[in-house]
């Protein structure tokens, strides 16, 4: 291998690190504020890169009648909930609160679907979209059995993945799609082309994770969302809604994906299916954080993007082989430094 | 009635091969998910842990032979013995490196180990990449050769029946409860003696092989191997599986393998053509199924046949307990001592160098205003917590700094401030528990039921214990099924049941009514006057006054005061503790 192969190396596994970090992010804040273990955060990338583009082909993406139906079956069991409660009152204002963020959203992107906007107003489209799925598949999915167990928890997260999967063939056939990347530039650095979208990648990941540091660190709402993460019941004390918190972080993990799909979309072909291994590798860096810590999952990130990016040149049949095995000397690691034997919620 | 269900289940199988061949494929099928099942159900619904590796677990068994048996010309035999040592280690290496942190490791090990191993089978040329491997021999019994489809559906369901009745009658014996204790934690199994961390491996591995068998069984039947029947999404089917049916019971594996069996290959029939493409959409389905049941039906559909069902036949109680007895220590010899005992919890210093006897036949109160460190004190006798300084000795033994189970066996047994019973087992049933160092049964002799004298010697050794408490006429209900007063009772049986030198008694007032804290004062003075030492920790100062020989007083976690009760009761220091200053 000579240097140019190796640093061509690196900056795929710093493109790839990139994407990892923020799906990493996107699961320990999961974690962390619902303890739901999200195995298809992956789903929303697929969804996200998909939708971008289908919208490209001014066709009205799957995920339109998606948000519609998830949205009416939200509907129902709001008002159903509140019938249980024996406040069917509130029942109307209810069922309006839930349904009209998704109806105005899908609404917008089928008049526009077919008009051929620019990549821009595609790629707000898409995000609006994707994002809105986040709470109501929380909504549906997980919020009604949101006191469970975590095992239970994980059970209803593989069901979520796989519907979500099935629902992704569904709408948008076995066929990978590709998308435009923002920027056609190549950038000569030294021995090196580096890609505009590369830089697009590094860019909004770096602006993404400054703009996380400063939603949970400087804002009402996510400093809510660190306080349910670090103690639900405490939060809940002082006033903390935990629902209001899992739709936040349910919404924030479906924004990550959709954008960490858009910024690799144009790099890497998408499947329906491609979504998995993709979140899952970004899990297997929050795994090194324990699932709690974000700057161990960032580095876990890029370990992950090295090893795959390094491991794709070595042993290319081999790579996920490489990239999963990798977790369990990751384990021994964290399980010889946890020294407590109490677990259990 | 529960025999008539068992006898036309048994039926119903047996005659399973004189319908079509397409019954009998899918007979065999069922039988061999089954058996993952079956494992999964031990290890999810039994112990609270999951795994999502259990088809490939059966790859495993099912690609290890295929090579031996193809390449090297093996006997499928000798292929079988080599299948099951690999998973064995397999299973060991990922318990070892999961098992000892959160539940939710298991998983995620198992899940990444699982694709890899995926992506390995499709990528080794050896192992025939994605077309797999072919040729495979028949499975031979004494030279006969078991080429015939309905011979082979009757291998695999009595290997299936085996494990099955293997998993009932392993549920039913010492380390069964001691395993079924491990849901809510650790805790419970470990007051009396088992190691928790060892009967998860157990459990995990135990699952592991059963994946193998079936895995080995399916190659052997359909004689040709591909990486796809064993990939992750097969491995999350098999979780479907026993959620549907119900993961707490072992019928929950077959009726959740017949049922998922079943409406897969419908579902992949009728699918496509509404569709108007191929594809697995039977993945939307299944996955909204699952999240209905888990709403609305948790427990799966086990849960709802049961409740038609007789109650299960009460446990057979032997005449007499003879179990051995510990020599009980003489009246006024010390034997608790703790010695300057100190806990931090990063700068908060919850218990200061706290010391105090406690001499046999004794039975002595600690109490305390709220937050006053009692409860902290007493996890550190029982090992609980890990203590920061000082030294706890029983009788000359130091037994800081040991595991709980390590200090259950020398003779210490407790109770929980928040009851930890098996809800759904009968009482009787969770009171053996604390006879889990008393007898030495292992996991074969329970799995293949040669353990019955010894479970009658230990049911009649709960049910002396039960009657010593006053709840023998509660025996054969379920322990969840009694009030709290009952249930704290239940405890103290149970912990009686282990034949200690110190009962340990974590606020055993808490939440009772009036009358009910009689009864158990009652209880505990019967106690002291058959010799039994007791150590209560308390915040209920009434209750205790009448009842102990002597009290010590914890305040911000120092000692405040020791001393018999009227001393106490007109010290300055702990009235102004107890009543801000009279």
């Amino acid at each position: 291998m000579d240097s140019t192969i190796f640093l061509l190396l690196a900056q795929d596994a710093l493109t790839n690190g990139a994407i990892y970090i923020l799906l990493a992010l996107a699961t320990i804040l999961i974690f962390g504020v619902t303890r739901i273990i999200f195995i298809p955060q992956g789903e929303f990338v697929a969804f996200g890169a998909l939708t971008l583009a289908t919208l490209q082909m001014g066709e009205v993406p799957g995920t339109v009648w998606l948000v519609v139906a998830l949205a009416v079956v939200a509907a129902i069991m709001e008002a159903y909930r509140l019938l249980r409660m024996g406040v069917s009152r509130e029942i109307p204002a209810a069922v309006a609160r839930t349904l009209a963020p998704p109806l105005v959203v899908s609404g917008i992107a089928y008049v526009c679907a077919p008009l051929n906007l620019n990549l821009g107003w595609q790629v707000l489209l898409t995000v609006m979209l994707v994002t809105t799925l986040g709470p109501l598949v929380y909504r549906v999915a997980f919020r009604p059995i949101a006191d469970t167990s975590v095992l239970n928890l994980l059970i209803a997260a593989v069901a979520v993945h796989f519907a979500l999967v099935g629902l992704a063939l569904l709408f948008f056939g076995a066929e990978g799609f590709r998308t435009p990347a923002f920027s056609e530039a190549q950038i000569p650095l030294g021995v090196l082309t580096v890609s505009g979208q590369s830089i697009w990648v590094y860019v909004m990941s770096i602006a993404f994770i400054g703009l996380l540091a400063y939603f949970f660190g400087r804002t009402m709402y996510g400093k809510a969302l660190r306080a349910v993460a670090f103690n639900r019941n405490g939060a809940r004390l002082v006033g903390i809604s935990p629902s209001l918190a899992g739709t936040l972080a349910f919404a924030l993990a479906a924004l990550i994906g959709c954008l960490s799909g858009i910024l690799i979309g144009p790099i890497t072909t998408i499947y329906y299916d491609s979504g998995f291994l993709i979140g899952l590798k970004g899990f297997a860096s929050a795994i090194v954080g324990g699932l709690a810590s974000y700057p161990m999952a960032a580095g876990g990130a890029l370990l992950v993007g090295i090893t795959e990016s390094y491991s794709s040149f070595w042993l290319s049949a081999y790579k996920d082989v490489v990239v999963f095995t990798l977790i369990i000397p990751v384990l021994l690691w964290l399980s010889l430094r946890s020294v407590h034997f109490e677990e259990e919620e | 009635m529960r025999r008539v269900g068992l006898i036309a289940f048994l039926a119903l199988v047996a005659m399973i091969p004189l319908s079509p061949p397409f019954y009998v494929t899918m007979g065999s099928y069922i039988g061999l998910y089954t058996m993952v099942a079956l494992g999964l159900v031990l290890l999810t619904g039994v112990t609270g842990l999951t795994s999502f590796g259990q088809a490939a677990f059966m790859g495993l068994g099912a690609y290890t032979s295929a090579v031996l048996t193809t390449t090297l010309s093996w006997s499928p035999w000798l292929a079988l013995v080599i299948a099951l040592l690999l998973t064995i280690g397999v299973a060991l290496v990922l318990g070892a490196v999961t098992l000892r942190m959160g539940g939710h490791y298991l998983p995620l090990a198992t899940m990444s180990w699982g694709i890899s191993l995926f992506f390995l089978f499709g990528s080794l040329p050896e192992l025939g990449g994605q077309t797999g491997l072919s040729d495979i021999p028949a499975l031979a019994i004494a030279g006969v050769e078991l080429r015939d489809e309905r011979i082979y559906y009757y291998l695999i369901w009595l290997v299936c029946l085996a494990a099955m009745w293997g998993t009932v009658n392993l549920l039913d014996s010492r380390e069964g409860r001691a395993i079924r204790a491990l849901k809510g934690g650790l805790h419970m199994a470990e007051a009396f003696g088992a190691s928790g961390l060892r009967l998860k491996m157990v459990v995990f591995v135990y699952s592991a092989v059963l994946g193998c068998l079936a895995g080995w069984l399916y190659a052997h039947m359909q004689r040709f191997v591909n990486p796809s029947p064993f990939g992750i999404n097969v491995g999350i089917e098999f979780l479907f599986m026993i959620t549907i049916g119900g993961a707490g019971s072992i019928w929950g594996s077959v009726i959740g393998a017949t049922l998922v069996s079943f409406l897969k290959t419908a579902l992949q029939g009728i699918l496509p053509k509404i569709i108007g493409h191929t594809g697995n959409f039977e993945t939307i389905i299944f996955g909204i199924m699952i999240l209905m049941v888990l709403q609305w039906m948790r427990g799966g559909i086990w849960v709802f046949v049961e409740r038609f069902l007789p109650p299960k036949p009460n446990k057979d109680v032997g005449e007499a307990s003879d179990l051995p007895v510990r020599t009980q220590p003489r009246r006024g010899e010390p034997l608790l001592r703790v010695d300057g005992i100190r806990k931090e919890f990063g700068g908060l210093v919850a218990v200061k160098n706290v010391s105090f006897e406690v001499a046999a036949g004794e039975i002595v109160g600690l109490i305390g205003p709220n937050g006053a460190g009692k409860s902290t004190t007493f996890n550190l006798i029982s090992g609980e917590l890990p203590r920061t300084d000082g030294n706890v000795y029983l009788g000359a033994e130091k037994i800081s700094g040991l595991r709980p189970s390590r200090i259950a066996r020398r003779g210490l047994s407790r109770t929980f401030q928040h009851v930890k019973l098996i809800p759904g087992m009968t009482v009787i049933e969770n009171v053996m528990l604390g006879a889990y160092l008393r007898t030495n049964e292992g996991f074969f002799s329970a799995g293949f039921r040669l353990n019955r004298t010894m479970e009658k010697r230990v049911a009649a050794e709960a049910a002396r214990q039960l009657k010593r408490v006053g709840l023998e006429e509660s025996m054969h209900v379920p322990a969840g099924s009694l009030p709290l007063g009952k249930q704290r009772i239940v405890e103290i049986a149970r912990a009686l049941c282990s034949d200690p030198i110190l009962l340990l008694l974590d606020e055993p007032a808490a939440g009772l009514r009036y009358k009910e804290k009689q009864e158990l004062a009652r209880l505990l003075e019967q106690l002291r006057s058959e010799g039994m030492t007791v150590l209560i920790v308390e915040h209920d100062m009434e209750f205790l006054m009448n009842l102990v020989d002597r009290i010590v007083v914890m305040e911000f976690g120092k000692k405040l005061a020791e001393g018999l009760p009227h001393e106490i009761r007109s010290n300055p220091e702990v009235l102004e503790a107890y009543l801000g200053g009279v």
